[in-house]
């Protein structure tokens, strides 16, 4: 397959005796979007968690098949989880800034990672808030409370936060349900333009949202993956009579 | 179900479209009538209710994209949202070919036609029934009945053959035949137009059932 970036197999996935995610194969592009659709509860946001283990904190948990990121098993024994979610990134429905500075907030990754040197800081901390859009509306005080922020820059923050990291994927959980119609467009235009670099997925409840802004849809339906596809062909003729009750509000 | 009322505007554009069909439909068959009886005043009303053709359509255009833009239709809503202003279209332009029709019989005015009007009629019959029964399968998203159509083209285009090989007999036995023979001819060639238009609606029926875009062949 083609730049695969994330290769999925059979993937199932249990809370205890409850099975959320049945036998999920997928291939998630590098340098594409991909969005995840579905009805509330239908196992997409559990699917992303899946993709860098952030299921693993749940007592009672289990995981069967492959997540494949560059070929190598992301539930092998021996995976680095931390190095994982670094490799793995993810932003969160909402804005969730430390209460700290803009650039501290930027930093932090960085620092974990042993990042100390004055310079090299700055000039990560610039190079992230201009990837996400946001280094012309805070450049002047970097050292404002990120808390004080607007929501949108606050999202754009979470984004730069991540990218300071040098992620190679970036996992977006309803990233803009909390944000307006306009912010919501500009968070839509910030992602299109990390594409370039970056391989994203995004769980959204908003289908023209998914539309308007993926390269490939997969749309779950009660823990199953119904149909995946090039996002053009899924909204104007999906294959499946299920994915089209959905998405013309007819299902769901 | 969650979408009553967008349902129920889908429907409200159907009726509307198939409303403007019978009005082509009417102004096809009207138009050979009036050269046929050379009936200048019929040609002329035909001529004038061009005018309401285009208002209906237009409307209908308004009132699909409305549609489009405040219910964001997905998957085979917006194959039928994009089919009617398709076929609006095709709608639009069979009017046009009627009131080219309706402005012959006024060109040709009040000299007596050089033969009797017979395949031509038949024509304007057979492109009307065509027409009429590709809306119907558009609105009932009737596919075979889509497909059945498109094969009757062949002898919509041999009339038409028929039409040209008997004008170009009158032509050469009398070359003061030569500007009327034209003017027939071009009614004709309106109406192996019009068939091939409905052909076109029936490309646009197979497409919201399916998804598929693709185009009937010609016989030859």
């Amino acid at each position: 397959m083609t730049n695969a970036k994330i290769q999925v197999e059979h993937l199932s996935f249990f809370y205890g005796a409850k099975q959320a995610l049945s036998d999920i194969s997928m291939v998630i592009r590098d340098r594409q979007i991909t969005a995840l659709i579905g009805p509330s509860g239908c196992g997409k946001s559990t699917f992303l968690r899946c993709l860098n283990r952030m299921n693993d904190t749940i007592h009672g948990a289990r995981v069967e098949g492959r997540v494949l990121l560059d070929g190598q098993d992301i539930y092998a024994p021996g995976t680095d989880v931390v190095d994982l979610r670094r490799r793995v990134g993810m932003v969160f429905q909402r804005p969730n800034p430390f209460p700290q500075s803009v650039f501290d907030n930027v930093a932090f990754g960085p620092r974990v990672l042993g990042l100390h040197h004055k310079n090299d800081l700055e000039e990560i901390v610039e190079r992230s808030l201009r990837d996400a859009g946001l280094w012309d509306e805070v450049k002047d005080d970097l050292r404002q409370d990120a808390l004080g922020l607007s929501l949108g820059q606050q999202q754009r923050l979470c984004i730069a936060r991540v990218v300071a990291v040098r992620p190679e994927v970036i996992l977006m959980d309803e990233p803009c349900s909390a944000l307006d119609p306009i912010v919501t467009l500009e968070i839509e235009e910030l992602m299109k333009r990390l594409r370039e670099e970056y391989c994203i997925v995004i769980v959204t409840h908003n289908m023209q949202q998914a539309a308007r802004v993926s390269d490939w849809t997969g749309f779950f339906w009660l823990g199953k993956l119904v149909e995946f596809g090039a996002t053009g062909d899924l909204f104007t003729h999906p294959r499946e009579k299920l994915t089209e009750d959905y998405i013309t509000g007819r299902a769901g | 179900m969650p979408r009553e009322t967008f349902d129920r505007e889908l429907q409200q554009l159907q009726d509307r479209l198939l409303k403007l069909g019978s009005l082509v439909e009417e102004a096809l068959s009207a138009s050979v009538e009036a050269l046929r009886r050379r009936d200048h005043e019929a040609a002329r009303a035909i001529i004038a209710q061009d005018e309401e053709i285009n208002r209906h359509r237009f409307a209908l255009e308004k009132d699909t994209l409305i549609l489009i833009a405040t219910q964001q239709p997905m998957a085979s809503d917006l194959r039928t949202l994009a089919a009617i202003l398709e076929i609006t279209t095709e709608l639009e332009r069979m009017g046009d070919y009627a009131k080219g029709i309706a402005k012959i019989d006024l060109l040709i005015g009040d000299e007596p036609l050089i033969k009797p009007l017979i395949d031509i009629p038949r024509m304007a019959q057979k492109a009307r029934d065509m027409l009429h029964r590709a809306l119907t399968a558009f609105v009932h998203g009737d596919i075979e009945l889509a497909q059945a159509i498109p094969p009757e083209d062949d002898e919509v285009d041999a009339l038409y053959q028929q039409v040209y090989r008997e004008l170009i007999t009158y032509i050469l036995a009398d070359p003061h035949n030569i500007e009327q023979a034209n003017y027939l001819l071009w009614a004709a060639h309106n109406l192996e137009r019009t068939a091939d238009r409905v052909v076109n609606i029936c490309e646009r029926v197979v497409f919201t059932v399916t998804g598929k875009l693709m185009e009937f062949e010609d016989a030859e």
